[in-house]
């Protein structure tokens, strides 16, 4: 059975414990989070998660059905096959000198990322987009000797109607 | 007029019908308990182990149909209720537990007796609930009887900090539910009904696989109904014995590792499957690729994650198995198998499944299951534990009572019997029911005869005493090289220790006691206990290996006749 990423998104009522039931329930049935992400979401006592994680389709598909079982779950989707827009954020503090830092400034730029703390021996590199792009910049910002790095894991959404929005007349 | 949380409690358990709780106390439920003799109407049994009010309000709610109530202190009387309550939930029961939890504002400091029930049962809970505002209880309440009871029954547990039980508030209580996240079908797709009915007129072999969900719904007439119509022979999984009346023509018993041979070998050769309200355990279908590798499958269920879970599935129809059976059976006309029934009735003849009794001299635990179903003429609710007297109860005796066969099937649990016999009897006042225990697994629970005692609760107990850990033993027979590591088991005078508990018990070492015991067992008002020692090693067949296909049956080896 082919493997592979599959992107996960919830919406989930704001109550204290369900972060711990969605893990629960993924760790329970062996499956790995790559990551998890939650905030706030357009309706109050909402909340949107995406998460990311590995197995085969009738594998995702049984947790995603478990999901939906959660009482907290008011909708879920597997939004992998969907048309989405997905991003992460990093922030990467790299080791710098006055000699480097021109140049880090340089990857920085090219990578449409900003530098949001400067010290005398390191800059703070904020960065979103996707992983791929994130993880791009982390290596050519390695060699200069990475101190810190700090993701968030992606969120995502699909694009146009395709959404995981709660129907108005949904109780 | 305010009323205090523990009082909103017990108005809201009246609201929801509740007349009885399995429970034990403690500090942090006392301003529950001190308040529950307001409430006469709430009649509260008090067990001898949490493990007792679980598994007790567990088979209550499984005769009853309704949900089962049980009380605990916090920490050591919550946690004791774990094992019922993952019993309850894999097995669909409808239960809510309410625990007492350490007050507001201790949670979280390691306070005396303080344990995270919430966080520890959320696997094995439909869902739960720590009250943290006196302003949610009515509501909570609502919603966990809402969904402990609706769509695909569960335990939901309530954790109740005793300083709420002690505030007060105005009680009101909410006329329906708001959730928003849960809203199980009902109704099948109709186009799903059509395509099964069209599947259904096609098949030349088909098989229609019983399970508990029919039981749950209540659904007997209407599957009686379809199988008659399309002259389906119908098999049950473990859960599903009694959904169907076995001394039908179209039943052909129990599927799966210990399951008829005919069974087994009918599922192998069909063409089409529809299971209906079953889950497609592995104890049931062996091993998946070797499963019914002719068959196209339409499954019924609830629980929309159980479709396709373990068998692929051409035709998915969630929703309740009563409604969908009505829906269904307004699309079927009817049909006959006259040459596939007839190949199936050749398997029972060639393959008998040793479920004929050998002659012995010594008791076979088969023996006294036979006798049992005889002396009452089939009309008992049989309550097991686990082991081989599980299968062998499943085995020999014959259901034809609508959901008279009460066990632990998907988690297995070993002392489930005495205190489900007790809650079974509890729901079925004034009639029979017969606990059915291993000698082992009776001494797990064995302490809830003070609870049948104390209550007057009149289950008659056989237990199947082999000296063995039965089940553990024969797999260590057949598959360890009779290595009996850890499974020979001592045994106290079971008769000396039930006539401790005041309960009138005898033990049966010939033959030809056993009718006349069960016969005084039956005649007697109250509680009975009968030690039957029986034959030590005996073994369950028929029996599929572990691992192995369903169609690869271990037959009772020849014994030459002693
Ligand atoms: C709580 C629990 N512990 C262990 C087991 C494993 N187990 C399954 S059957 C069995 C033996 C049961 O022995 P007994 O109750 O004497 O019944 P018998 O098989 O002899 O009829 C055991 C230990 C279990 N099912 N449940």
């Amino acid at each position: 059975m082919a493997s592979n990423k599959h992107t996960i998104v919830a919406l989930v009522a704001d109550r204290p414990g369900v972060l711990n039931r969605m893990a629960s329930l993924f760790r329970r049935r062996g499956f790995n989070i790559d990551s998890i992400a939650v905030g706030h979401s357009e309706t109050p006592h909402l909340s949107r998660m995406t998460i990311v994680a590995e197995g085969s389709d009738t594998q995702v598909e049984q947790i995603r059905k478990q999901v939906e079982k959660i009482v907290d779950v008011i909708r879920v989707q597997d939004i992998s096959g969907l048309n989405i827009v997905s991003r992460e954020l990093a922030l990467i503090k790299v080791k710098s000198t006055p000699e480097t830092r021109s140049e880090i400034m340089q990857i920085v730029d090219i990578f449409r990322a900003k530098i949001v703390d400067v010290s005398a021996d390191s800059v703070m590199v904020e960065a979103t987009g996707d992983e791929e792009k994130v993880d791009s910049l982390y290596n050519l910002l390695k060699p200069f000797g990475v101190k810190e790095i700090s993701r968030t894991g992606r969120i995502a959404m699909a694009r146009g109607d395709q959404g995981n929005r709660r129907d108005e007349n949904e109780g | 007029m305010k009323l205090t949380g523990a009082q909103i409690l017990c108005e809201s358990l009246l609201k929801e019908g509740v007349d009885t709780i399995f429970g034990y106390p403690g500090g942090q439920v006392l301003p529950l308990y001190h308040t529950l003799t307001q409430y006469p109407k709430l009649r509260h049994i008090l067990v001898r182990h949490e493990q007792g009010a679980v598994h007790a309000a567990d088979a209550y709610a499984r005769v009853t149909g309704r949900v089962g109530v049980c009380f605990a202190t916090s920490g050591p009387g919550a946690t004791n209720l774990i094992t019922g309550l993952a019993n309850a939930y894999i097995d669909s029961v409808p239960m809510v537990a309410v625990t007492g939890q350490v007050p507001r504002a201790m949670i979280g400091r390691d306070a005396f007796q303080e344990a995270d029930i919430t966080g520890i049962t959320i696997p094995i809970t439909k869902h739960n609930y720590l009250v943290m505002d006196i302003g949610d209880l009515a509501r909570t309440v609502k919603e966990a009887f809402y969904i402990a009871g609706t769509g695909r029954p569960g335990p939901v547990l309530i954790d109740l900090p005793r300083d709420i039980q002690q505030e007060a508030t105005e009680f009101h209580y909410p006329a329906r539910v708001n959730l928003p996240g849960y809203k199980p079908t009902l109704a099948g797709n109709p186009l799903q009904v059509k395509k099964a009915a069209k599947l259904l007129a096609e098949a030349k072999k088909p098989v229609l696989i019983a399970g508990h969900g029919v039981r749950i719904s209540g659904a007997y007439h209407e599957l009686k109904h379809l199988a008659e119509t399309l002259q389906l022979p119908v098999i049950t999984t473990l859960l599903g014995i009694s959904a169907f009346p076995e001394s039908h023509e179209l039943s052909f018993g129990m599927m799966g590792m210990h399951g008829s041979a005919y069974a087994n070998m009918a599922i192998t050769g069909c063409d089409l499957i529809i299971a209906v309200g079953m889950r497609f355990d592995d104890r049931a279908t062996g091993k998946i690729a070797a499963f019914a590798p002719h068959a196209r499958v339409i499954h019924i269920d609830i629980d929309p994650a159980e479709i396709g879970k373990n068998v692929k599935v051409d035709v998915p129809i969630v929703g309740d198995v009563k409604t969908v059976l009505v829906e269904l059976n307004k699309e079927i006309s009817a049909k006959r198998h006259d040459e596939w029934l007839a190949q199936i009735r050749d398997w029972k003849r060639q393959y008998p499944s040793g479920f004929e009794i050998r002659e012995s001299d010594s008791i076979l635990p088969q023996y006294v299951i036979r006798k049992i179903w005889e002396v009452t003429k089939g009309d008992a609710t049989v309550v097991t534990g686990v082991g081989q007297h599980q299968m062998f109860a499943a085995q020999h005796f014959f259901y034809d009572k609508p959901n008279s066969f009460i066990t632990s099937g998907g988690l297995g649990t070993m002392g489930f019997e005495l205190p489900a016999a007790f809650g079974a009897q509890t729901g079925l006042p004034g009639q029979t029911v017969w606990c059915i225990a291993g000698d082992g697994s009776f001494q797990m629970t064995v302490q809830e005869l003070g609870t049948i005692r104390q209550e007057n609760a009149p289950v008659k107990v056989a237990v199947i005493n082999n000296g063995y850990l039965g089940m553990v033993r024969q797999w260590q027979e057949l598959f360890y090289e009779r290595n009996y590591s850890a499974t020979p088991l001592w045994c106290p005078d079971f008769v000396r220790i039930s006539e401790a508990y005041s309960i009138p018990a005898e033990c049966v070492t010939k033959k030809t006691e056993v009718v006349p015991a069960i016969n005084r067992a039956m005649a007697a008002q109250g509680p009975y206990i009968i030690n039957f020692v029986v034959e030590p090693e005996e073994n369950v067949y028929p029996m599929v290996p572990p691992g192995a296909g369903i169609d690869q049956i271990l037959h009772e080896p020849r014994k030459e006749a002693s």
